[in-house]
């Protein structure tokens, strides 16, 4: 038997049908699934929050992450400090403020990068099939299958440390992923008959690729956008904590962590890894929200 | 039809309403029929109608975000009447009666067979869950049963998977399957409209001598008055949730009724008929069931209607067998 | 009537054959013969019914001849009002383009037939732009019209597909292969995905823009039903072939091949007084990977002899009222005409 409360709901909204409260407004349907995702909204406003605070650093906290000051070096969170000061007295919250903003934008620059490498490629290569489509799938699988570190520690020690050596990494390893989801699309658009119909007036392969059908492929991909993104942040997080990413001079989230090696900070002096743990922790889970509440909301087979 | 020793199923008002997207939408708001032992029941309309709902309702198939609001659906088993309205959805009695005394065939063979399983093994799943047969014995069922439902070299292709049955055949192992524990009552859900028209007439053989050789009650849904004219003893005209017409084929081809009726009857081009036939499509499209008209549903559509319309018609009888639920049918058909 | 000098498009002899690979290698290891050697002439301003069920390549047909998917053997030939003949499968993509203008197609499908991410004008302004309607304002005037030629609002350019029933979506589609005036319209099973009540408006809206426009039609449909009603004449084919060709009153009346004879008596009719009695025939409908030998309908038909298995039946021409009538069988026991 139904249980006792979905019973309720539908006596509840057959109510306010048949007395003419429910109106069909023509709303974005895909919004309101959104809406109607708690967790999704949750995940947005938590993001919204990091971000925002992140971009007006320099209003909200007065000190210059870089600046060190060896008289109040491992002062615990105080009024002054909201987070403390690290090992060289410099304040942390502020280096978690500036640290986001890089870890952010190597996460999303290079995730949509990624995709838009990925798109390039995967929707004319989806589309048209050929020897673009085989060769552009041999070599992404090559990218995928190669593990990160090893390229990581390649341009380390060839290059040195550096943001745009993330950078690169990301990207090359990243595309394969979103090239491999775009070409599937592609491959059922190309089926639809609104494709045909455009062939059939002679209309250029470009036009229909990159006008027409990619627009209808955003969808998955938008998704596994936000999902690259946390993943990098993830990743530069522990590059950076084993002294990989980006040099020590930029603060990154990660690279705050890295004094968490130090076993007497893991024990003593809390201030300096846990709130920059928990920031990461929250940001990468906010955004897996909002991905999977856009993966449902673009379903069309889950009932709203 | 007061003659309970050869009714198999009767419905009386049933509503299913649906409550997805935090709307109601009253998919079938009050239908009554009868489904007769050994007699074919087509229930007729357009996509939309609620004639899927309702053999979903009977076999309570029906998804989470929905229930039965009213009415009452009637199984007459051997001597026992059983109430499937007040059955737990998936509680043992309604699980026992599914798929051995009422069975279901679907419109697409292509998806409704598992791809992973051979056919012999899903008819066998049929029989080892209704049946106490052993091994052997519901092989050599499974086989006879292929062998029945006509389908060539048996005892091969009970060990071969679907997707090496053709679409004709996909659809006759899966009528093989329903028949499999001998049901009282067959609903088939526009079995036959994705198949081709040369394979259509070889299952609506087989169904025609289901119907001879088993005595089975078949309740046929389909949009295709052609279908209807050829299998129907008995015929429901749904529209919008409701049944606009019933009766005996005879009294519905010859003497459509309703409104409705007579509009469907005469926007087809009927084979045999020529070149200057006059089709006359129905005017407008189906409502928004979220927005529907009040009273009879196909008032705005109706070229009779007025403002008595505005309120939802009861039924009339018009012989002992023939129903039709409109205010105006006095005045439009004289037969 | 139509002229029967007027030939508007010419087949001859089209093949359409898919590679079937397999193993490491892809090597081809057989064909699907979707379309398998076709002559038909389509005359000015007729609906040439093309009818048949699934297999028969009357999809892949009326794609060839749009070039959608390319022949693999034989000529599609348009001729011109001044009696000019292009052979099309001879030309480039670019040489194509004029001729696109003059062929046009409305798919099955009403739900995968426009792109939901555009508006309506955003899907129809793009063959415009193509083929020189430069100014915004004159596209919206023309797309305007075109709405309104197939019975919808003006206002209804701006809305998306989703907000469309499947027979608003139809017309629109119609709307859509009109854009450019095209002088022949290949319907690619046009009403068969549309409940019956809507088949007859859209029907009707066929059959009324013909007359306005001076169309030609390429009716491809499994409803033989329909073709009754719509079609000057009709083409049956089976496997790949045309089995029968011939005007409609006479595919009914004057049945030649046991095909079209066992495909007519199959039809459910809505009329009590009118059924006959059904050929059904034994078997499935083949596959078109591999034809049987001779006959392609042999193993199915009702009436075959031993020549049926071993000999091909060319398609011959007959007489029926007068009228032409062509079919390959050997068992026909009319005159042939030259």
């Amino acid at each position: 038997m139904k249980t006792n409360s979905l019973n309720k709901k539908f006596d509840k909204i057959r109510f306010l049908e048949e007395n003419n409260k429910l109106v069909s407004k023509d709303q974005n349907r895909l919004l309101n699934k959104f809406l109607n995702n708690k967790l999704a909204v949750l995940g947005l406003i938590l993001f919204t929050i990091i971000i925002l605070a992140t971009i007006f650093a320099p209003l909200l906290s007065p000190y210059d992450p870089l600046k060190v000051d060896l008289r109040s070096m491992r002062q615990p969170p105080s009024l002054d400090h909201w987070f403390g000061t690290d090992n060289t007295g410099r304040d942390v919250f502020s280096r978690v403020l500036y640290g986001g903003r890089v870890s952010i934008f190597v996460g999303l620059g290079s995730s949509l990068m990624a995709a838009l490498i990925g798109l390039a490629i995967g929707c004319y290569g989806g589309y048209r099939g050929g020897w673009v489509d085989v060769i552009a799938l041999r070599i992404s699988e090559i990218f995928t299958s190669f593990p990160q570190i090893i390229l990581v520690l390649l341009l380390v020690s060839i290059t040195g440390q550096s943001l745009t050596n993330l950078f690169v990494i990301f990207i090359l390893t990243g595309w394969g992923g979103m090239y491999r989801l775009s070409r599937a699309r592609m491959l059922s658009l190309r089926e639809e008959e609104y494709v045909q119909a455009l062939e059939s007036f002679g209309i250029s392969t470009f036009k229909i690729c990159y006008k027409h059908m990619l627009p209808n492929a955003l969808g998955p991909v938008m998704v596994m956008i936000t999902l690259s993104t946390a993943m990098f942040i993830l990743t530069e997080a522990g590059l950076s904590f084993l002294g990989l990413g980006v040099p020590l001079n930029v603060p990154t989230w990660g690279n705050i962590l890295n004094v968490a090696t130090d076993i007497v900070v893991l024990q003593n002096y809390w201030w300096m890894w846990a709130p920059v743990g928990i920031v990461i922790s929250v940001f990468v889970l906010a955004v897996n929200f909002i991905g999977d509440g856009l993966r449902d909301s673009t379903d069309p087979s889950q009932q709203g | 039809m007061e003659n309970n020793k050869n009714i198999a199923l009767s419905v009386k008002d049933l509503k299913t309403y649906f409550y997805t997207n935090n709307r109601c939408n009253k998919a079938v708001n009050g239908v009554s029929f009868d489904i007769e032992k050994g007699k074919t029941l087509c229930v007729v309309g357009e996509s939309g109608c609620g004639k899927s709902v309702t053999a979903s309702t009977i076999m309570q198939l029906l998804p989470t975000l929905s229930r039965i609001e009213e009415g009452e659906i009637t199984f007459y088993k051997d001597d026992e009447k059983i109430n499937i309205e007040k059955l737990e959805r998936n509680g043992q009695k309604m699980r026992e009666i599914r798929g051995s005394d009422i069975a279901m065939i679907f419109q697409d063979p292509m998806t409704a067979l598992n791809p992973v399983f051979t056919v012999g093994f899903q008819i066998a799943e049929n029989l080892k869950y209704h049946t106490n047969m052993n091994k052997k014995e519901i092989r050599e069922k499974t086989i006879s049963l292929l062998d029945d439902m006509g389908i060539p070299l048996p005892e091969q292709r009970v060990d071969e998977y679907p997707h090496s049955y053709s679409g004709g055949m996909r659809q006759r192992a899966m009528i093989a399957m329903a028949m499999a524990c001998n049901p009282k009552i067959l609903i088939a859900d526009e079995p036959t409209t994705a198949l081709d028209v040369t394979i259509q007439a070889q299952i609506f053989e087989l169904m025609d001598n289901l119907k001879k050789n088993y005595n089975t009650a078949i309740m046929l849904i389909t949009h295709d008055m052609g279908v209807v004219a050829e299998l129907a003893d008995n015929v429901a005209v749904m529209y919008m949730g409701n049944i606009v017409e019933s009766g005996t084929a005879d009294d519905v081809l010859r003497r459509p009724t309703h409104p409705y009726t007579k509009a469907l009857l005469d926007s087809v081009p009927v084979l045999g008929r020529g070149r200057n036939q006059d089709i006359q499509p129905i005017k407008g499209s189906t409502p928004d069931p979220y927005d529907r008209p009040v009273g009879c549903q196909f008032a705005p559509r109706c070229s009779f209607a007025d403002n008595t319309c505005e309120v939802m018609p009861e039924i009339t009888n018009i012989s002992s067998s023939h129903d039709v639920r409109c205010h105006k049918y006095k005045e439009i058909f004289q037969y | 009537m139509t002229d029967k000098n007027d030939i508007v498009l010419q087949l001859r002899d089209v093949e359409v054959h898919f590679p079937v690979k397999a193993g490491v290698f892809k090597r081809t290891v057989a064909h699907v013969k979707a379309v398998d050697g076709v002559d038909v002439d389509i005359y000015r301003g007729e609906v040439l019914g093309l009818a048949g069920e699934s297999g028969c390549g009357k999809t892949t047909l009326g794609k060839a001849i749009l070039r959608l998917v390319e022949p693999t053997k034989g000529e599609v030939s348009y001729i011109s009002p001044e009696k000019d003949m292009t052979e099309l499968t001879s030309l480039s993509k670019k040489e194509m383009d004029p001729f696109r203008k003059k062929l046009q197609i409305v798919f099955q499908d009403p739900h995968s037939s426009l792109n939901p991410a555009f508006t309506i004008f955003g899907s129809l302004e793009e063959p415009l732009k193509k083929y020189g309607v430069k100014s915004r304002n004159e596209r919206r005037k023309i797309i305007g019209d075109l709405l309104e030629a197939v019975n919808m609002r003006r206002e209804y350019m701006d809305r998306y597909p989703h907000e469309f029933s499947g027979g608003q979506r139809q017309r629109i589609g119609i709307a859509r292969a009109l854009c450019i005036g095209p002088e022949i319209i290949v319907c690619d099973e046009a009403v068969s995905a549309l409940d019956v009540s809507i088949q007859a408006q859209v029907l009707q809206l066929l059959m009324k823009l013909r007359k306005e426009r001076n169309l030609t039609y390429l009716f491809i449909t499994h409803d033989l039903s329909v073709t009754e009603y719509l079609c000057d004449r009709i083409a049956v084919m089976y496997l790949g072939r045309i089995v029968e060709l011939c005007r409609s009153e006479d595919l009914y009346q004057n049945t030649l091949h046991p095909y079209s004879e066992a495909l007519i008596s199959a039809i459910p009719v809505a009329d009590l007084d009118k059924k006959t009695k059904r050929i059904v025939l034994e078997g499935d409908v083949p596959s078109p990977v591999n034809p049987p030998s001779g006959c392609p309908f042999h193993p199915r038909c009702p009436k075959a002899q031993d020549i049926c298995k071993s000999k091909v039946p060319p398609l011959k021409k007959y007489t029926t009222n007068g009228n032409e009538h062509y079919a390959s069988c050997h068992l026909i026991d009319l005159p042939e005409v030259n």
